[in-house]
């Protein structure tokens, strides 16, 4: 696998929020490219006849009943919030 | 002018009406509730919290797939759906990608009579986000409705114009009312419609670029944003201009759509297996447990009451446009089985019962008498006990009471004159006592019977049987 471009560097920090020097950019080029060169040695392995996994836990059908409790009070729940107004969470104004 | 083709899919998100939440045991009722009053470390998203999936939404879901006709998948998993939005407390929704819960299904729609079949793509599982409220200085978060189980059902683009979609959306609400998954109240924001719709040239098999309508929470809102999409798109093609790729809103006060996004910063979604939950390996047992659990749809019923009981396609419809409704009507005709007849049951039941429900708002499960005294005041109209006026005074009776109907025939003294020798009496009197229409029957002035009948009805105080009457009166006339 080829390294990962600037403009892919670019989108990933884009799409995660963050704002990055052309540093930063330059030494995570490097950084992802190498994690996707070790997850590549996957592609090794004969996976044929292995049915495709999308959780490692030894589980499934893991269900709760329909059942409502109460849960955290509204003065707990906005506990930890920056900023609060009426009762809710206040974030910078988005435009609907 | 080119003439063109609509060719339009739907996504429709439906709120299931379970007691909590898709993924914690928090309220899923927040419709005029308090900010913030129903949530928990997992629905806030807080560091550590995990999602546990609610049963009852997977067979909500799942009974709604077998419902429209679609496979169900034993085994389906969950997904993360990747965004970051201030309704969206976790920066993903827990949604479905790959393998949906239902697949390939099939709706049979009606339209100004005409039947079609719309093809049902998948049903999948997910959860609903908060909700915002935009203020001067900032916009408030309220996460009651963060984590509430919600139900897409995305359609094949099979619907051709403005009505079909309209058919095609009142048909699933009625569907999914029935089977009592969801309340359907698009008003409250319990159905919401989104519409993918492209033109293409009626001789042409290639189709146009596709345009996306967003947040279209009303019926008319629905029709509306169709029709006007249909207008702006053939305007800008045939002025030789081109369709661009956007996601648009419907503005409801301007009446028009409107940009939202363009194709630049279409969202990349990066869905990957949620890997805070086990797959789901539903039990087939169970599956078609839920199977034998269908009622009896809207469809099937009314094409049962035309079949059985020689009911109009109107009646049938009318009669079957809610479940609760259909199964009164259907009480009352089995209890009057010996008595009363179908169309009779269904006459006074889309008139008199519909229109006092309609006035009152009242619930069916709230009228105050079994479908069984319903079916004995038709009875005794339809034996002559008492007339149709005296039987729509007793129901009056019956609906504010909840007496009985014979209890209330008895008081008020109702009983159907249908004695010959009285109804003679009343008639001779009748007639000497308006010497002047009588002549003119005579003479041939058909109308005048109702005039003369209504007067014997009066000076019966309305119990005179009126076609005895008006036999009675031809009879004298005629001497
Ligand atoms: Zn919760």
């Amino acid at each position: 696998m080829p390294k990962l471009s600037m403009a892919e560097v670019e989108n990933i920090a884009h799409l995660a929020r963050l704002k990055l020097t052309e540093d930063e950019k330059r030494l995570f080029q490097e950084q992802l490219s190498s994690i996707l060169r070790y997850v590549e040695m996957l592609n090794t392995l004969d996976t044929a006849g292995v049915p495709p996994t999308t959780s490692a836990l030894p589980l499934d059908n893991v269900m709760r009943p329909d059942e409502a409790h109460a849960g955290l009070s509204p003065a707990d729940a906005l506990l930890n919030a920056p900023d609060t107004a009426a009762g809710s969470f206040r974030v910078k104004q988005i435009l609907p | 002018m080119t003439t063109y083709e609509a060719i339009i899919g739907m996504e429709v998100h439906i709120e299931l009406q379970t007691q909590s939440k898709m993924f914690c045991a928090c309220p899923a009722s927040f419709f005029g509730a308090a900010p913030n009053i129903n949530t928990c470390p997992t629905c806030l998203a807080l560091p550590g919290a995990l999602p546990v999936i609610n049963r009852q939404a997977v067979a909500y879901t799942a009974l709604t797939g077998l419902a429209l006709n679609c496979r169900i998948h034993r085994r389906n998993v969950f997904a993360r759906k990747n965004y970051f939005y201030p309704d969206l407390p976790k920066g993903y929704q827990i949604s479905q990608y790959e393998l949906p819960l239902c697949t390939d299904g099939a709706l049979d729609i009606t339209v100004a009579g005409a039947g079609k079949t719309v093809g049902i793509t998948r049903v999948h599982l997910e959860e609903d986000t908060g909700k915002l409220t935009h203020v001067s200085g900032g916009s408030l978060v309220d996460l009651n409705r963060a984590g509430v189980p919600l139900m897409e059902i995305v359609s094949e683009p099979d619907i051709r114009s403005a009505a079909e979609a309209y058919a095609y959306v009142s048909q699933l609400r009625q569907i999914v009312r029935y089977l009592g998954v969801s309340s359907g109240d698009m008003e409250k924001g319990a159905m919401r419609c989104e519409v993918n719709l492209s033109l293409k040239p009626v001789d042409s098999e290639v189709w146009g670029t596709k345009v996306e309508v967003k947040n279209l929470n009303s019926f008319r809102a629905v029709r509306n944003a169709i029709t006007w999409e249909i207008a702006r798109q053939t305007e800008t093609l045939n002025a030789g201009g081109q369709v661009e790729q956007v996601t648009m809103g419907w503005d409801e006060t301007r009446g028009r759509t409107v940009v939202q996004r363009s194709k630049e910063d279409a969202h990349d979604y990066r869905y990957f297996p949620e890997p805070d939950l086990p797959p789901l390996n539903l039990d087939p047992v169970r599956i078609d447990e839920l199977a034998d659990s269908l009622p009896e749809l809207p469809a099937a019923k009314a094409a049962r009451y035309r079949a059985t009981w020689q009911l109009s396609a109107q009646d049938a419809a009318l009669l079957t446009e809610h479940r609760d409704r259909a199964e009164y009507f259907e009480a009352a005709v089995a209890a009057g089985a010996d008595t009363i007849s179908a169309r009779a049951a269904a006459n006074w039941m889309t008139g008199e019962i519909f229109r006092r429900l309609n006035e009152s708002g009242i619930a069916v499960a709230d009228i105050k008498f079994p479908p069984a005294d319903f079916a004995r005041l038709i009875a005794l109209v339809e034996t002559g006990k008492i007339n149709r006026q005296a039987g729509k005074d007793v129901l009056a009776g019956m609906w504010q009471f909840g007496a009985q109907p014979d209890a209330i025939v008895a008081a008020k003294g109702l009983k159907q004159i249908s004695d010959s020798g009285a109804i003679e009496k009343i008639v001779t009197q009748v007639i000497a006592e308006n010497p002047d229409p009588a002549a003119q029957f005579r003479a041939g002035k058909e109308k005048v019977i109702g005039f003369l009948v209504g007067q014997v009805m009066r000076h019966s105080r309305g119990k005179a049987n009126p076609k005895l009457a008006e036999a009675a009166l031809r009879r004298k006339l005629a001497s």
